[in-house]
Parts: C-alpha cells; structure tokens; sequence
C-alpha cells in the first residue's frame, strides 16, 4: 500500500514573541494559496491555525505547529508542553478566557479562539493534560461551498 | 463600495496602499477587539479599529479583510506601516470616532458582517 502525498510544514512558535506571532499561520496560508485550495478552505484553515498559534504564544510558553497538505485535505496539530487546561469543556464555551489584561488591551484573550477553531475545521480534537500540555488536532476538508 | 468611496466618506488620510484604493468593501467591522474579527468578520470587510499594534496588520492579512481605517486620529508607528506595506494591506487614518466612522458608513451604504450578502468566504 502506497501512503497519500503530502506537503508536510513545521514551526516552533516562542511563547511572548509577539512581533512574529502569526507567522506560521501566515506561511501556511501562503502555501495553500500556492497550491491552489480554495479561497474559503485557505482562510477556514488560516484562522484556526492563527487562532491556535495565538493560545499557544499566550497560554503555554511557546510549542510546535505542524501542517499535512493533502490532496483532498489538511491537518493541522498544534501542541505545547504548557500548564494544560483543567475544565476543557468550560474552556469551549465562548468568552470564558484566562487571558491577563495586557493580552486583552493586546485585542486577544477574548475567549472565542477554541469555539472558532472548532466552528473553522471539519474535525477538531483537543487533549489536554494539567502539568503536560495540550495538544490540538484540526482537520479541513478541501470541498470549497462555493463550487 | 470601494477604499476611494471610504477615503471620501471618513475623509480619510491614506497611510499605506494608494494603489489599492480600488479594492472592494463589502462590509465593515467596527472592533478593537481583534478575537471579534477573527470569529465575526467575512472576507473583504473593511476593519475600524483604534488599535495600531503589528498583530492587527497579521489579523487582517489572516481574515482577507480589505483594509484597515485607524480612527481617533491616531498615528501607528513607522513598523506598523512598514509590516502592512510589506502584506499589502492598506490602511487609512480618520479624526473620526469608532462609532462616528462605522455611522457614516453604515448612511454611505456599507453593512456590518451579520447582514445577508457581502463575500461569502
């Protein structure tokens, strides 16, 4: 059995870094963009990446973002080895958020970054681990509702 | 609408992208808040904001919006300009308020992004 080709993509992201924040979600748009998914796909994919990078920059000190391109559809995972999340489902729910002052005058923190990863992809997974760190998985399918 | 239409409106300075101003605005966001602009907006929205840091340029090249109007009258720094140069995303500077600059528009035709219509990426 022959494994699918894929373009493969992975970025350490420094937790405070906020003058590169975004990066990787930038880097991994530009190479969807480059290969040709759809408009509506790239930017599903962009924000819940971005969404993600952000929390792991904010929350967990820093950690990886790695991307699968595929013909037909892209994972991305996002882990960290930060303080994990004690109640995910009380994370989940839109505006509750543990973000400090300086992050929120920052126009972040808001607590809507998890419910719109989960609302961008076609499959989310989160595990989260107190003292461990977090791990989230997000799948795009490549089917554009525009055609 | 398009960024000359909001230029005239706002009367607007235009800090970066003059050679962009023929670019559409389909529908407008309001926002300091920028998690807002990334669970809320659609592609082509223009953004008023009165935040001026770096992550608001890499926020609106991330979203597709169009363009950035800074209100208040505030001046983003010489790396603010240069980041949206570098992303191509234009940005224009009102006196105006945030309530002020979205009410003008909003009389000019422009409409937020709960509204039917508008790019639907």
């Amino acid at each position: 059995m022959t494994e699918a080709k894929s373009v493969k993509m992975s970025y350490d992201v420094a937790g405070g870094d906020f003058d590169r924040a975004g990066e990787a979600s930038a880097n991994i748009k530009r190479m969807l963009q480059k290969i040709g998914i759809p408009a509506d796909i790239v930017r599903r994919v962009a924000i819940g990446t971005y969404e993600a990078e952000m929390n792991v920059l904010i929350h967990a000190g820093g950690g990886t973002v790695n991307a699968e391109i595929f013909t037909d559809h892209t994972v991305i995972n996002i882990s960290d080895h930060g303080p994990g999340i004690p109640d995910i489902k009380l994370a989940m729910q839109e505006g509750w958020s543990t973000a400090p002052d300086y992050i929120r005058q920052m126009g972040f923190g808001a607590g809507m970054g998890l419910p719109n990863m989960m609302k961008c992809s076609d499959k989310f997974d989160i595990q989260s681990k107190i003292g461990e760190g977090t791990s989230i998985t997000m799948e795009f399918n490549h089917i554009s509702e525009d055609l | 609408m398009n960024l000359k239409d909001v230029q005239r409106v706002l009367k607007a300075k235009i800090l970066v992208g003059e050679e962009f101003m023929d670019r559409p605005a389909e529908t407008c966001c309001g926002s300091d808040l920028m998690s807002d602009v990334l669970a809320f907006t659609k592609c082509n929205t223009l953004l008023c904001t009165g935040l001026t840091n770096i992550q608001v340029i890499r926020t609106a090249g991330i979203t597709d919006l169009c363009g950035i109007v800074i209100v208040r009258g505030k001046l983003p720094s010489p790396d603010f300009l240069n980041f949206a140069r570098e992303a191509g995303m234009p940005v224009l500077s009102t006196g105006l308020t945030l309530f002020e600059a979205c009410g003008l528009l909003y009389v000019a035709g422009l409409r937020g992004c709960s509204q039917e219509g508008g790019c639907s990426l």
